[in-house]
């Protein structure tokens, strides 16, 4: 979808029904209607896309928000779950005619159990909360999305968010075990178990990365892992980007899983270096980091392998990072990446297509002459390990025709990683963002059946109606209908 | 399309269209699993093959029809495994059944279950329907996660034709310890000992022995070794040991009577009950021989924070599974939501009825 359609108007009868039938159990600051009040909340991370919501609920507990949902059904108004808003795709942009329900307040560590190595928490406990009251215990939650300090678990699970460390540990769905949530209509559903698995279908892994269209998570109990002994980073440089893609596939096909294998690209080096002095070799096409951790013995070997790969592969310089200040400093452009985006570019837009690893240099050529043909720069900054690409087009929003430039040059990324076998996200979701490239990426049966999935949870459709998955009318409408051997003739269309 | 997926496009068609029950079959080795099902049977077997595997890549991606003995031996050329460790339980096990079952072996708590290493499949729906769903790669989040929905799903929600696997580095070093425990403190120090950064791949407790697997880095095996003493079991026997475990092929297996499958928290103390009992996962997964009645034994699991599975019946179980009781009952809630996803992905009620719950 592009940023510059839309923009629905509010109707004032109706928000004063709405708001009044919610403050009714939740105290007045926990209602919000006011222009000034609910302005903070509309939009997520991705702020090209703007919508003010109709009212803005906070409820403080897993009753209120049960009470929101019931109100909300009784009445009739759709709800849009937002977590901390960090969001990338639009996953929690509001609705001019809904409830943006805030699980902001709900953020107490309700248990943490270090022998079982669970967590018990609220839905809008920051990521990085759980793994600093988890350290007492000498142990971590292991997903760590850049934005870890900010973002909410609820939100992670709502996107089956990843991070540097996912190639070795896995994303949100192999670190939770078990959610409270609610449905539209205020059912309390219990998921998953204490125990690895749970009897039935597996609901937890649909509701991870449901982007809130299925139900609203109201506790997760999340899996603590060991803190490792020890980590260390090589950094190594390559004088052209295909020989850096040949060496992350080098890396793992000698066996190795890294604990993190990122790519810089060289505008990505030349942009974070001014702000964060880690030392990059600037004349390098591409960088790699890395990083090994776990016990001081299988670190030092691994590291040794790794170097080993790293120079046969045809690195032009290895470094190893000799104390956790020069790990740090290696990692902390990496880190900066996207605060540094910001300040060389006055907008920038970030994509998350994952590709396999084989593509990458096909992939990473096409991007180039792709930024030429749009004349806007881009840095390529990515989880080279698992395929994972996070190219951040630069452009300048107060620029005529810039941003639709920028969108129409994101989209062809995406269709990029579609033809080379991959997806159009890896890990920020489809929100409204990629919403039209879902229509690419699968075929009208198939999204049929996420639609019925969806009705299976919220038959009325006022769970974040809009968001993630396409209508097949509106596939068909941008000519983007992919039909398969000629045979697909959109027997399903009438029903959307 | 294939002429066999045009085959089995067409059986379900038709099966659709007058409502005719299927019983799917990969190689028959699961057949004792799950509550009982009738119908037509449907043979996935001979869709079978290895589509592209890349271990670079570490995506394996095969037919459903494919022998699980075919899938290792192929990761094994290159060094690498299914790390959730499936369980053969025959010579035939093919891909469709270890995921539609979604069993995993003693690998699971350190390594992921099935579910966790499944990118994406393909499968025709109840009406036949062919459809795709995840992918090739690690990380995708377009869509709802139906792949890893199927795991587990005993073929109630589709056909299984296709399925793409993370696949992951064979350790270079490999030892089991044993040593001698009794129960209480064997539960306690498998938790003490997954709190701590050591290289376990598996563990097992029957009748006061405990065996630890490590798995890793020579030298991360070995510094653990001495951390956690006891003596080295001899490689070829702690192969067989863990085959049989695995497999089910173990003397604690083969003695007879009902077998429970409990899986609990990982802490829960020691579940007093008569009959054997054997430990795995750390603790999280408890097998139980036992005479005890359905219900005693469901309450057992559910205080431990868990749920019991009625694994393979004798006469005295029978009736449970004649009644559609082999898996723990789901809340009222989520036997709504169960019901409503089975209609959606099989709306004629044809695909492995009953198998899962009664209706499903
Ligand atoms: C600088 C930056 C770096 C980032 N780096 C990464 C990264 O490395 N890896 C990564 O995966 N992501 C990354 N992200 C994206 C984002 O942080 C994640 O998607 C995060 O999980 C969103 O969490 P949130 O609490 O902000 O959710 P929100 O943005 O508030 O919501 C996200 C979605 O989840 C739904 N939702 C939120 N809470 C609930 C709930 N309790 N129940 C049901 N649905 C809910 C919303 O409706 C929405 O669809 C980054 C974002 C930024 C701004």
């Amino acid at each position: 979808m592009s940023a510059l359609e839309k923009i629905a108007a509010i109707d004032a009868a109706r928000q004063r029904e709405v708001a009044a039938a919610l403050r009714a159990f939740l105290p007045a600051s926990a209602v919000l209607f006011n222009t000034e009040d609910v302005k903070p909340y509309e939009c997520d991370g991705l702020s090209a896309f703007r919508q003010m919501p109709m009212v803005v609920a906070l409820p403080a507990n897993e009753a209120e928000v049960q009470r929101v949902l019931q109100t909300c059904h009784r009445l009739q108004v759709p709800v849009v779950p937002r977590g901390a808003g960090t969001g990338l795709s639009g996953g929690a942009l509001p609705l001019g005619n809904g409830v943006l329900l805030s699980l902001a307040k709900l953020m107490r560590i309700l248990e943490i159990d270090p022998l079982s190595r669970t967590a018990r928490v609220q839905p809008g406990v920051r990521n990085l909360a759980i793994s600093e009251a988890a350290a007492a215990h000498n142990l971590y939650y292991a997903p760590d999305p850049s934005s870890q300090i900010a973002c909410s678990i609820g939100g992670n699970v709502a996107e089956n968010s990843g991070g540097m460390h996912c190639l070795k540990y896995g994303l949100t769905v192999h670190n939770i075990l078990k959610l409270r949530a609610f449905t539209v209509e205020g059912e309390l559903l219990e998921i998953g178990g204490n125990s690895l698995d749970a009897a039935g279908y597996d609901l937890l892994a649909l509701l991870t990365g449901s982007e809130g269209l299925l139900a609203v998570i109201t506790e997760i109990t999340v899996k603590l892992l060991p803190k490792p002994q020890r980590a260390q980073c090589v950094l190594a440089a390559f004088d052209d980007v295909v020989k850096a893609g040949q060496a992350v596939a080098n890396i793992i096909a000698a066996g190795i899983i890294p604990a993190g294998l990122e790519m810089m690209d060289k505008i990505t080096t030349g942009a974070v270096e001014p702000f964060v002095n880690a030392g990059y070799p600037l004349d390098a096409e591409a960088i790699l980091l890395c990083e090994s951790d776990g016990t001081p013995e299988e670190v030092a070997d691994e590291i040794e392998r790794m170097k080993a790969v790293m120079l046969a592969s045809g690195a032009t310089e290895v470094r190893v990072s000799q104390s956790e200040t020069e790990r740090v400093r290696f990692w902390a452009g990496r880190k900066n990446a996207f605060p540094a985006a910001g300040r060389v570019s006055p907008d920038y837009y970030c994509m998350d297509g994952t590709i396999p690893k084989r593509a990458l240099p096909q992939v990473l050529t096409a991007i180039a002459e792709l930024s030429k043909q749009y004349g806007l720069r881009c840095m390529n900054v990515f989880h080279a390990g698992d395929g994972n690409l996070h190219p951040l087009i630069l452009y300048d929003a107060n620029q005529p025709g810039e941003l639709a430039r920028t969108e129409e040059f994101g989209a062809k990324i995406l269709k990029l990683s579609i033809d080379v076998g991959g997806t159009i996200t890896g890990e920020h979701g489809v929100g409204v963002e990629k919403i039209d490239s879902m229509c690419d990426q699968f075929r009208a049966p198939e999204l049929a059946m996420f639609h019925a999935v969806k009705q299976a949870f919220d038959a009325g459709g006022r769970l974040n109606p809009g968001k993630a998955v396409p209508t097949l009318h509106r596939c068909a409408e941008m000519g983007r209908m992919h039909v398969h051997g000629g045979q697909e003739k959109f027997p399903d269309l009438p029903r959307f | 399309m294939e002429p066999i997926v045009q085959q089995l496009t067409e059986t379900l068609r038709q099966a659709n269209a007058n409502k005719t029950p299927l019983r799917i079959v990969g190689g028959g080795t699961k057949d004792f699993y799950g509550n009982p099902t009738a119908g037509e049977t449907l043979s996935t077997g001979a869709y079978r093959g290895i589509i592209d595997y890349e271990p670079s890549e570490l995506v394996l991606t095969a037919r459903a029809g494919t022998p699980l003995t075919e899938i290792e031996s192929a990761l094994r050329e290159k060094g690498q495994m299914l790390a959730f460790e499936p369980p053969h339980f025959g010579e035939g096990s093919t891909l469709g059944g270890i995921i539609a079952a979604g069993l995993s072996g003693p690998r699971r708590p350190y390594a992921g279950a099935v579910r966790d290493l499944v990118l994406g499949v393909r499968l025709l729906d109840g009406t036949g329907e062919d459809l795709k769903f995840g992918g090739q790669v690690m990380k995708n989040v377009a869509g709802f996660d139906v792949s890893r929905l199927m795991a587990g799903a005993m073929g109630t929600l589709g056909v299984i034709l296709e399925v793409s696997l993370k696949t992951l580095p064979l350790p270079p070093a490999e030892v089991t310890l044993h040593q001698q425990r009794n129960e209480a403190d064997a539960i306690r120090l498998m938790n003490e000992w997954a709190g701590q950064p050591l290289p376990i791949s598996a563990t097992c407790w029957t009748h006061g022995d405990l065996r630890i697997r490590l798995s890793g880095a020579a030298s991360a095996v070995e510094a653990a070794r001495r951390k956690l003493g006891g003596t080295v079991v001899d490689a070829p026997l702690a192969g067989a040991f863990w085959r049989g475990v695995r497999d089910h092929t173990d003397a604690y297996f083969t003695r007879g009577g009902a077998l429970w499958r409990l899986a609990v928290k990982s802490t829960a103390p020691v579940i007093v009950l008569p009959g054997v009992q054997r430990i795995e996962w750390s603790g999280a997964l408890r097998w139980l021989q036992t005479d005890a009645s359905v219900a005693t034994i469901r309450e057992a699991a559910h205080r431990a924070g868990g749920h019991a599975t009625l694994f393979r019946a004798d006469a005295n179980t029978n009736p449970v599974i004649n009644n559609g009781g082999v898996f723990h009952p789901l809340s009222p809630a989520l036997a709504v939501i169960h019901r409503k996803l089975k209609r959606t992905f099989d709306p004629a009620g044809i695909l492995n009825p009953g198998r899962i719950y009664p209706g499903m």
